[in-house]
């Protein structure tokens, strides 16, 4: 074992030891470890292999800045690509797998990658792979998406999960982020200001650098327990905020049950994730700082690591992480990691560090560590692990070279400042810092700690605590909090800024990626200078951690190409997500049949009950047919009851708008186009509306039921964007009328009941009713007791036959509609859908959606003299333009192929023989008929009603298949209307 | 219609410039020896001259395409992009990647079949490797109706010379086996496929067009904000930028989600509102899904990248925004909707969101016209199809420039037609920019 | 996300809403001619700072109101019914 479990972790429980597999080997953990602190502490250092050059590659951080040890855990329900080592919380028998390696993560075959990767620079798949031309999808691409990508999705177990994970909304007047010194002093200060705090840390024990050093578990657990006793404040841990949107809206992923979820989710349907909403007044944003990657030579290899990750792996689990290591670094604040590793008995082999002296090299030397001052790490040997590092001092003289499993790097710290900058804020440069601290502005919120800039436990405290009362002073309120004394930070001396060691060897500034500085040079001098364009030819920063410990390098980087400062060249705009963030979290418990809500007729059981075959239609479930059976058979059955004997079907998904007030004829008048305050009361009215450029937006009949009352229909299709313009039209348009508008769809159910012996099966159900043309004639709209329930009933028809259409309240729906079906049972009444509806009405030459694709005009549908002649109606004017009434529009038309045994197929293009590829219009619904031999079909054709006698083709090249078809009067079956009005 | 060779038109390249030189495998093997330090950059970076007789202002795909073709297939090279910032960073460098003739007004199909065309062979035309992959769109149908509609889609594209196909629910799961056909709220029915559409690695279009642009003499100027038309007698006459006057005898404006604001300073309203539409791409996993893939019970549309991540989006912010973000429930429903499609993606995460701002026309089809000020034209209204219409949208610029009339296949992109009521409205939603 | 302070119901999650366009746009007089009703159709100023637009509350009062809001930083600076006379905010291009 090169590294090994040397102490008790704050995490870790040594008493409880559990099993787990990595690459199907078995290893041993301790309770509370995660994956890669696991790792450590059995001396595994290769952990995976790189994106581009599949180099063998190690644990670099202790935290969800990871950028090379990802692993899939293998869930019961899948596998979980791409999950930090670093972050994963080990559960008993938990198995985890390496990535990007085949076979094995020994023997990585792809790893030849690395002989030609001086081909491999920045930008060459620009540069190549484009002949010939066929080879780029046959043979390049495959094999280069084959050696990309990282985890493996792979396959569900059989079934998709059943339960999703679940999406909260908290709202909140203070969010902090960040449980450190900074935000726990803010959170302390603020509890007693009266305000609701939510206080959030995405680690699974708040405390964030406190929990890192010993002297300040004091004051940690007593604050803590300070907060958990305020009423008004909140502790979120295990949660990661991902964006910042806009009037204070913040989202959050919190991770259920650590470790055990997965399971959890499985067994229980517990949810894995939970997504929460956050609506906040004001931010504090404490969230910290991440240590930055050096590019020096070979700084890829398996034992190299970033300084503070030492320190944490050995406080949180009690993991040495190697045996002798070195510590290169530029400022004081990473000597804490080796004088930790130090005290606790692991021996370091030396402290690099470019400056000439500091503070902390004095401490060190006090300490025995050996410290080459004015030095740098110029080379790293080893391949699989570091054997040893080479030193010089920085003017380039040869120092030392030291025998090492682990070298430990710091070039400063860069603030974790994305939230900052979504949540309207700035980044400023910070020379002492080499670095850019955020700020917000104040009516957003506040940066406090290390992200603004506060290095240090004592500092940043100090920080969060007063900037808690200046967020509570700008919003009016006070906060007091009684003193406690804080520890010391240690005296510090400047950093000096350090972000290249050249060499020979790849110098990464981007691991995940593989981008090295050489790549950025290159990438400048091919002109992709600005620090967007350089991050998209080289990917620098595009990695799942995106560019959390190497970001600010890369652009120092090409800040220094560019002769300019960092300052200059600045930071590529973080996007959310902050983190990663699963479907699964963002989706919550809208899965499988939740997707979307589901609207059902209200006698939708008892259409089950008849057998019906339902279609979505929107949200609504609608009986397509009444019968299992696919195919024409079943639906002509129907559609010819109501040719021959009478049938009875359920149009409950039209829409309802009661439309009530002294004005409500006027109103009808100026949104439909034809006029309607002429209407006598219980009547009905066909009317067509349009929007204000000229085309129809809906059609339906409205009824007068009263003087100031009318009931007017939608489509199913259009009915909530007809109340929305209707209410636009009355609210914005014409407040002058006194009218209200009342969305009734959901109150009634409405059955139509069409045929022959339409009116002999309705005085079944309405026995003492005069149901003669004289007392009900067509178009009549009356009260009525249907089956003893009080409703209304209509004389209206779609399908050409004598029909009426009865509304009754929701509740009685199965009633009546079993009531109906039982009164026409000894007549031949079948139940018809949605299917023979359309066969009914294209015989009878009526339009729905098909025709009404929201480009019709009036004219186009032969209705230009429903357009009122005096008067204002919406649409009037710009359905007079020349483009919206020409002849050569698309017109409504019938058709019927001449070959009564061909089919027709909705979709047909209509051509001329001599043009046969010019579309001239095409077939919009089309069905086999009840009424004549063979097929029969609507169409939107151009110059379409001159055409009418004529022949054409409707072909479908997607079937191969040509028909001639005749065009007729769309109205060719009983124009009369004699059998409606029978 | 086939695409256009370069030797259409006599090429007018006189004015190179010191040039990035040819791509090729084998000067990659060179440089590589030579530790790549002979690579050049891919354009000049032109201070602005006096005058051009023709100046595009914006750096996107399409001002820098109408400047490649105008360059190198209209014999006109006296031409000056100009850009606010650095190139490629508007939508070109912020969309989905797809690249797909499917659309439903028989001049639309033929425009982006046009367009498709012209990517097929753009590698070879630019020496730039751009990835263009046709590796197929997918559409999923839920319902009769829509099947019905894509029929006569799928039978207009094939009658324009398109590519589209049919696929029964036992093809459609053989192509894409993690597709839930029955779990979902919308059980998938069929599909349909163009085999020609794809994806297309979108920074490199803009890169691939400016250095075609440059070498052929075009100056592309970065970091010059066009601020002001001047205008004399009736006509345009020059920009006023951030780095002077700027003479010019054609202005073409191609500032896609900004073109109301160019517009604006010649005292034209546009019928177009600016607005966001959103896209994700997830981590790298290994090859997932092969095709682009488009559910037809929602917005979400999917595809994989090269690098291994998942690009998808959905529907578009409501609202007016000219900010590059997008609300939160947007991305919760298109994850909902992945999910329904997919539901292996519930396992996957997504690591970065952003939004682009488009122009949105009151009919959801793009503008290619003349405004109505002698001298100036535009190229815009691209509302969310502009990415794969740019060789298209290019080329016919350019062609409006140098012939002073449209492009037969962009005849019905002009700016009249909403005044006329001859709208070309592709899912008839009426002038309502953020229904498209 | 956008939260919007409804005179009806209070401040809501813009998912309750819809949008419904430039409210700088008003209906021409019946007598106008074909441009003015072109112009209110199709033509908009669209600009990049204050927008003064309609939201519909179809998930709430279902009335329509009125909002100020900048189409960059997507602050609302004033919300209210039809019928109220909002001042517009500083800087914002009025007709």
């Amino acid at each position: 074992m090169t590294a090994r479990r040397i102490t008790t972790g704050l995490l870790t429980d040594p008493s409880r030891t559990i099993e787990f597999e990595f690459d199907g080997r078995r290893l041993s953990a301790l309770a509370g470890d995660t994956v890669a602190s696991a790792l450590l502490a059995n001396g595994v250092r290769l952990v995976g292999r790189s994106f581009k050059y599949h180099r063998p590659r190690g644990i670099v951080t202790a935290g969800p800045e990871e950028p090379c040890a990802l692993i899939d855990v293998l869930g019961a329900s899948g596998a979980l690509p791409n999950r930090r080592a670093t972050t994963v919380r080990i559960t008993a028998g938990m198995r985890v797998s390496s990535q990007n390696r085949w076979p094995s993560l020994g023997l990585d075959l792809l790893a030849i990658n690395g002989l030609f990767a001086p081909l491999f620079s920045a930008g060459f798949y620009y540069k190549t792979f484009m002949r010939p031309a066929w080879a780029w999808e046959r043979l390049f691409e495959p094999a280069i998406r084959r050696a990309a990508g990282l985890g493996k999705l792979g396959d569900a177990p059989d079934a998709p999960p059943k339960t999703g994970d679940e999406i909260l909304h908290d709202h909140t007047d203070v969010l902090i982020i960040g449980t450190g010194a900074a935000g726990l002093a803010a959170a302390r200060r603020l509890a007693s200001s009266g305000l609701r705090i939510m206080l959030v840390e995405r680690d699974v024990e708040a405390g964030g650098g406190t929990l890192l050093d010993p002297r300040w578990q004091a004051w940690r657990t007593q604050t803590l327990g300070e907060l958990a006793a305020a009423p008004r404040v909140r502790l979120l841990t295990r949660t990661q905020v991902i964006a910042a949107h806009d009037h204070g809206v913040f989202s959050a992923v919190e991770t259920c049950a650590a470790g055990a979820s997965d399971a959890a989710h499985d067994a229980e349907g517990l949810p894995r994730e939970r997504l929460r909403v956050i609506r906040a007044q004001r931010v504090l944003l404490a969230t910290g700082a991440n240590e930055r990657w050096i590019a020096c030579p070979d700084n890829d290899r398996p034992g190299v690591m970033i300084a503070g990750a030492a320190l944490a792996f050995l406080r949180r689990y009690g993991v040495a992480v190697g045996e002798r290591p070195v510590l290169f670094t530029n400022n004081d604040w990473a000597y804490e990691s080796a004088f930790a590793l130090h005290e606790a008995g692991v021996p370091i082999g030396a402290i690099v560090d470019p400056r000439p002296s500091s503070n902390a090299a004095s401490r060190a030397l006090a300490l025995g560590i050996v410290v080459y001052s004015g030095s740098v790490v110029t080379a790293i040997e080893g391949r699989r692990a570091v054997r040893a590092v080479r030193i010089a001092s920085v003017d380039g003289a040869p120092r030392a070279t030291l025998d090492t499993d682990c070298l430990l790097l710091s070039g400063g710290f860069q603030a974790e400042s994305a939230l900052a900058t979504q949540a309207g804020g700035s980044l400023q440069w910070r020379e002492d810092l080499a670095s850019f601290a955020a700020a917000l502005p104040d009516s957003r919120g506040v940066v406090t700690g290390a992200a603004a800039g506060g290095y240090g436990l004592f500092a940043a405290a100090q920080d969060g605590d007063a900037a808690a009362e200046r967020l509570a002073s700008g919003l009016g309120l006070s906060a007091s909090a009684e003193s406690i004394a804080l520890p010391d930070d240690p005296e510090t001396s400047p950093l000096k800024a350090l972000w290249e060691v050249a060499g020979h060897g790849k110098c990464f500034v981007d691991l995940q990626h593989d981008v090295t500085t050489d790549d950025l040079r290159q990438a400048h001098r091919e002109g992709y200078t600005h620090i967007e364009h350089a991050k998209r030819y080289t990917t620098h920063g595009m990695a799942t951690d995106q560019g959390r410990i190497g970001g600010l390098l890369g652009a120092a980087v090409l800040a220094a190409a560019r002769g300019q400062s960092p300052s200059e060249v600045g930071l590529p705009t973080p996007r959310p997500y902050i983190h990663p963030t699963s479907f699964a979290a963002l989706t919550g418990g809208e899965i499988g049949a939740h997707l979307r809500p589901e609207r059902r007729f209200p006698a939708h059981a008892s259409h089950v009950a008849c057998g019906a075959t339902f279609v979505p239609s929107g949200l609504w479930q609608r009986p397509l047919v009444y019968s299992a059976v696919a195919g024409w058979d079943p639906v002509l059955r129907e559609a010819r009851a109501v040719r021959e004997t009478v049938g009875v079907g359920d149009a409950s998904s039209l829409g309802k708008i009661d439309v009530q007030g002294a004005d409500a004829g006027r109103f009808l008048d100026f949104v439909y186009a034809n006029r309607f305050s002429t209407l006598a009361v219980g009547k009905a009215r066909y009317g067509i509306m349009l929007r204000e450029d000229g085309c129809l937006l809906d059609d339906g009949t409205t009824s007068r039921l009263g003087e100031r009352h009318f009931l007017l229909t939608t489509t199913t299709a259009n009915h909530t964007a007809v109340l929305e313009h209707l209410e636009f039209q009355l609210q914005v348009n014409r407040s002058d009328l006194d009218v209200v508008l009342t969305d009734v769809t959901d109150q009634w159910a409405q059955f139509s009941i069409a045929g022959p012996r339409a009116r002999q099966l309705l005085q079944t159900v309405m026995p003492d009713a005069d149901l003669s043309s004289a007392a009900v004639p067509f178009m009549a709209a009356l009260p009525a007791r249907i089956a003893g329930v009080r409703g209304r009933l209509f004389r209206i028809s779609f399908s050409g036959e004598l029909a009426y259409e009865v509304a009754v309240p929701r509740d009685q729906a199965d009633a009546v509609w079993t009531a109906l079906l039982e009164a026409g049972r000894p007549l031949g009444a079948l139940p018809y859908g949605v299917d023979a509806l359309n066969t009914l009405r294209i015989e009878k030459g009526h339009i729905t959606t098909a025709e009404l694709d929201g480009n019709t005009t009036a004219h186009d549908l032969g209705f230009e003299r429903m357009l009122k002649t005096e008067g204002d109606f919406v649409g009037r004017v710009l359905a007079q333009r020349p483009g919206s009434t020409s002849m050569q529009r698309r017109q409504l038309v019938a058709l019927r192929p001449t070959d009564s045994a061909a089919r027709l197929i909705a979709g047909m293009i209509l051509v001329d023989r001599s043009a046969p590829r010019t579309n001239l219009g095409d077939v919009t619904s089309c069905t086999p008929s009840v009424l004549v031999d063979g097929w029969i079909g609507l169409a939107l054709l151009a110059d379409g009603r001159r055409r009418i006698g004529s022949r054409l083709l409707a072909v479908s090249p997607l079937h191969g298949e040509s028909v001639e078809v005749e065009i007729t009067t769309p109205h060719w079956f009983d124009p009369e209307n004699t059998r409606v009005r029978a | 219609m086939s695409p256009p060779s370069a030797s259409d038109v006599p090429s007018t390249r006189s004015q190179r410039h010191r040039s990035s030189g040819r791509y090729s495998a084998l000067r990659l093997l060179r440089e590589a020896l030579t530790g790549h330090r002979g690579w050049r950059p891919a354009w000049r970076k032109a201070e602005p001259r006096k005058e051009y007789q023709v100046v595009i202002v914006g750096g996107g795909g399409h001002g820098l395409a109408t400047a490649y073709y105008l360059a190198n297939h209209f014999g006109i090279t006296d031409v000056a992009v100009l850009e606010k910032g650095p190139i490629g960073l508007g939508n070109v460098g912020r969309n989905t990647t797809i690249i797909r003739s499917t659309y439903y007004r028989p001049e639309n199909i033929r425009f982006y079949d046009f367009s498709l065309g012209l990517w097929e062979g753009l590698e070879q035309e630019l020496n730039f490797n751009a990835m263009v992959s046709q590796r197929g769109v997918v559409y999923t149908w839920h319902n009769d109706g829509q099947r019905d509609h894509m029929i006569r889609r799928a039978n207009d594209m094939r009658l324009a010379g398109a590519d589209c196909v049919e696929l029964d629910r036992a093809a459609l799961k053989k192509l894409i086996p993690p597709i839930a056909l029955d779990s979902g709220r919308f059980p998938v029915l069929g599909a349909f496929m163009q085999p020609r559409g794809g994806t297309v690695r979108h920074d490199a279009v803009a890169w691939g067009y400016a250095r075609g642009a440059s070498e052929a003499g075009v100056d592309i100027i970065e970091h010059c904000e066009v601020t002001g038309l001047r205008q004399a007698g009736g006509r345009v006459t020059g920009v006023e930028t951030t780095r002077g006057f700027i003479g010019a005898g054609t202005v073409c404006l191609a500032v896609a989600g900004h073109s109301s604001h160019l517009a604006g300073m010649a005292d034209i309203r546009l019928p177009i509102e600016t607005h966001a539409l959103q896209a994700f791409v997830s981590e790298s996993i290994k090859p997932f899904l092969d095709v682009v893939l488009m559910f037809g019970a929602g917005h979400f549309y999917i595809s994989q990248s090269d690098k291994g991540g998942m690009v998808f989006g959905g529907a578009i912010d409501a609202h007016n925004t000219y900010a590059q973000r997008g609300t939160q429930w947007i991305a919760q429903e298109v994850a909902a909707e992945g999910v329904a499609l997919l539901p292996d993606l519930a396992r996957l995460r997504i690591l970065r969101q952003w939004s682009g701002v488009m122009d949105m026309t009151m009919d959801g089809s793009p503008i290619i016209s003349k405004l109505p000020l002698e001298g100036l034209v535009m190229n815009g209204g691209w509302c969310y199809g502009g990415f794969k219409a740019i060789p298209a949208g290019g080329y016919t610029t350019a062609h409006l420039i140098a012939r002073g009339v449209s492009h037969p296949l962009t005849a019905h992109m002009d700016l009249a037609r909403f005044a006329e009521g001859r709208t070309v409205d592709e899912i008839g939603t009426g002038p309502f920019p953020w229904a498209h | 996300m956008l939260r919007i302070d409804c005179p009806h119901c209070g401040t809501r999650d813009e998912v309750e809403f819809r949008y419904r366009g430039d409210a700088g746009v008003r209906r021409p007089a019946a007598a106008a001619d074909t441009a003015a009703f072109v112009a209110y159709v199709y033509e908009r100023t669209n600009p990049r700072g204050w927008h003064h637009e309609w939201w519909y509350h179809a998930a709430g009062c279902r009335q329509f109101l009125q909002v100020w809001r900048h189409t960059v930083t997507h602050e609302i600076h004033a919300v209210g019914t039809v019928a109220a006379v909002l001042t517009p905010p500083p800087g914002a291009a009025t007709p």
